[in-house]
């Protein structure tokens, strides 16, 4: 019955619809960022792939290996080989370099990172889109799909300085999305030298035998008195790095939802307002008939509540319109370099942003429904 | 307490449907109180039409809106068949009202969006009637103030007339003790106020519905068994 009169007020229900439509937009956007860095992360992780850091380290920026760690590592046990024998292990380094955004003014940093010949099959969905993999002691280097996407001038055959050193681009690699996607790659020997990094590293991936062999792998590293390590399986690793990220992109979220939802509900406070002081006399009737105070309030709720899930689902519906799949890039808190990541609404997204609008609206639809509920029914009965 | 016309005629405790005992009613508009009725004493019988006048502001709106459990005395009490409706709590009061009250307007106050025969099926959404029951009832109520043809047109489709005798049956589908009028020809043509007046006086001879018509009209007025006459809050006179 409510709601067949919202079509009777149609504009002020379309404002308070917007309105919400607008904040779950907002809100699902923002969400999908941070549900597109745990995406990219936790895909790029494999459960039989062991990342090696100096203890204590929290990430790679953080971390440091010395040149005598790499064979304790290399001999550990557990460690897969190839037909010939060579340890599948990736000694790497990160540095951080600085590039023009495509399209922009301005400069962000690029993740360069140092690696082994092996550093291709250690990661699940390496695979190569354009030219070829760099030459071991070149200053050949591959790009990330998502790095030639968003920064000027890198491209398969072109030329960039960075450091100092002039690096050839000579292949273009996928990562389907996971973060190896938004670095640059190029060989860990050259990488120290041009950035006075001496024989160190920051980490080291190691592809294991088996998904079970990660315990006896990293047993043998903590026992080992030569080094001092934390070894944590790829998974592991990732789904920490993504937390922090996860946690400013969804509070950033979450407070502009907060900001802009207080409009929001100005503006469904005032069609329940309207939409109640429209049927004054229609509420005052019923409850003359015996209509209690709970059913009157329920159908204002019910009203409101209709209008900000229709705005919910709008909301969320446009941002998967317009955003899913699209490829950005920002700062990676964690790393300090430009990660690239797709938007990426989910189902649970849409429903947040459908139950935020339920939410916002329910709280502007409670005022005008106590009111309602509260009006003498003498009182209504004479309104016109 | 006030010596009122209609205590001498008092029916007997059997018959009584509704005993109002002192009742004041008093409002607070901008700071000044305002007695709106003054220690009124009334008895109604059971199966009786009563028409209820008086200059505007004679509280006669007031006491219909008392009897039907709308508002309550400042003072007094108020019995409604033997209930003490005054001391009812307010949701039980609307349960009361549900069961044992029909109120007529003067404006209809249909719900535009329903049709006539949503409408009067409202009041059944308070009982514990099967869907088929309601509607059995509802068009038993709308054939008997001739719409029965009109039961899917909202009220915007209906003349004046016919959207008030749509009121009317809403007021009678759950066979209310008591149907309370509120000027219900006041916003209507002669023609089609008789025809209601007429409906009414119908509902009152042949089913014994005890009907409270507060009206402007003497015309109105006439088609009541009695006319009670307010002034300034008190009853000051009887006409039949």
């Amino acid at each position: 019955m409510n709601l067949r009169n919202i079509p009777a007020r149609w504009t002020s229900a379309l404002v308070a619809v917007i309105g919400i439509a607008g904040v779950s937009l907002v809100l699902v956007a923002v969400l999908s960022i941070a549900e597109g860095f745990r995406a990219a992360l936790e895909f790029s992780g494999s459960e039989d792939v062991a990342i090696v850091l100096r203890r204590g380290s929290t990430d790679e920026l953080t971390s440091g290996l010395g040149q005598t760690s790499i064979p304790v590592i290399t001999d550990a046990p557990g460690i897969r080989r190839t037909a010939a024998g060579a340890a599948l292990v990736s000694p790497e380094l990160f540095v951080i370099v600085d590039t023009k955004l495509r399209n922009k003014d301005t400069t962000a940093n690029t993740p360069l990172r140092g690696v082994s010949p092996m550093a291709p099959r250690l990661r699940k969905n390496f695979e190569l889109l354009q030219g070829r993999l760099a030459h071991e002691g070149t200053n050949e280097v591959i790009i990330g799909n998502g790095v030639a996407q968003q920064y000027e001038g890198l491209a398969v055959g072109r030329i960039v300085r960075w450091g100092s050193n002039d690096w050839h681009i000579v292949g273009r690699f996928s990562d389907r999305g996971g973060i190896a996607e938004s670095e640059v790659w190029a060989d860990a020997a050259l990488v120290q030298q041009v950035f006075n990094r001496g024989a160190s590293y920051q980490s080291a991936r190691v592809r294991l035998t088996s998904v079970a062999a990660f315990q006896a792998f990293k047993d043998a590293l903590d026992r080992d008195p030569r080094v001092n390590l934390r070894v944590e399986r790829e998974t592991v690793f990732y789904a920490e790095q993504q937390q922090l990220m996860q946690k400013l992109v969804s509070g950033l979220g979450w407070t502009l939802a907060t900001m802009m939802g207080l409009g929001a509900i100005l503006a469904a406070l005032n069609t329940m307002y309207n939409a109640v002081a429209s049927r004054v006399r229609e509420i005052a009737t019923l409850r003359a008939m015996g209509f209690g105070a709970a059913p009157v309030i329920a159908s204002v709720l019910i009203e409101s509540l209709v209008l900000g899930a229709v705005g919910g689902l709008l909301g969320g519906v446009l941002a998967y319109l317009l955003l899913n799949g699209m490829r950005s890039s920002t700062l990676n808190f964690q790393t300090f370099s430009q990660m690239t990541y797709a938007f990426t609404v989910t189902p649970r997204l849409l429903l947040t942003g459908i139950v935020y609008g339920l939410v916002l609206t329910f709280l502007a639809g409670l005022l005008p429904g106590i009111r309602a509920a509260r009006t003498p029914i003498t009182t209504g009965l004479r309104e016109l | 307490m006030q010596d009122n016309v209609a205590h001498p005629d008092a029916p007997q405790a059997t018959d009584r449907v509704v005993q109002l005992r002192g009742v004041t009613k008093l409002y607070t508009r901008g700071g000044e109180v305002v007695r709106v009725l003054e220690m009124l004493d009334l008895d109604l019988p059971r199966g009786d039409f009563v028409a209820l006048m008086g200059p505007s502001g004679s509280g006669k709106t007031t006491l219909l809106n008392l009897i039907g459990g709308l508002d309550r005395p400042t003072e007094g009490s108020i019995e409604v068949d033997g209930l003490a409706i005054d001391r009812l709590s307010s949701a039980a009061l609307g349960r009361w009202r549900a069961d044992h009250v029909g109120f007529v307007f003067q404006m209809y106050n249909l719900l535009p969006v329903l049709s006539a025969e949503r409408n009067v099926e409202l009041p059944l959404l308070l009982t514990k009637l099967s869907r088929r029951e309601r509607l059995q009832r509802v068009h038993t109520a709308l054939a008997l103030v001739g719409l029965e043809d009109r039961a899917r047109h909202r009220p915007r489709e209906l003349s004046g007339g016919q959207e008030q005798r749509v009121g009317i049956a809403r007021a009678i589908v759950t066979d209310p003790t008591l149907l309370l009028c509120d000027e219900p020809t006041g916003d209507l043509d002669r023609k089609s106020g008789d025809e209601i007046l007429d409906l009414l006086r119908a509902l009152n001879q042949e089913f014994g519905k005890t009907i409270i018509m507060v009206t402007h009209d003497p015309r109105a007025a006439e088609r009541a068994n009695r006319t009670l006459h307010l002034d300034k809050g008190r009853l000051e006179r009887q006409t039949h």
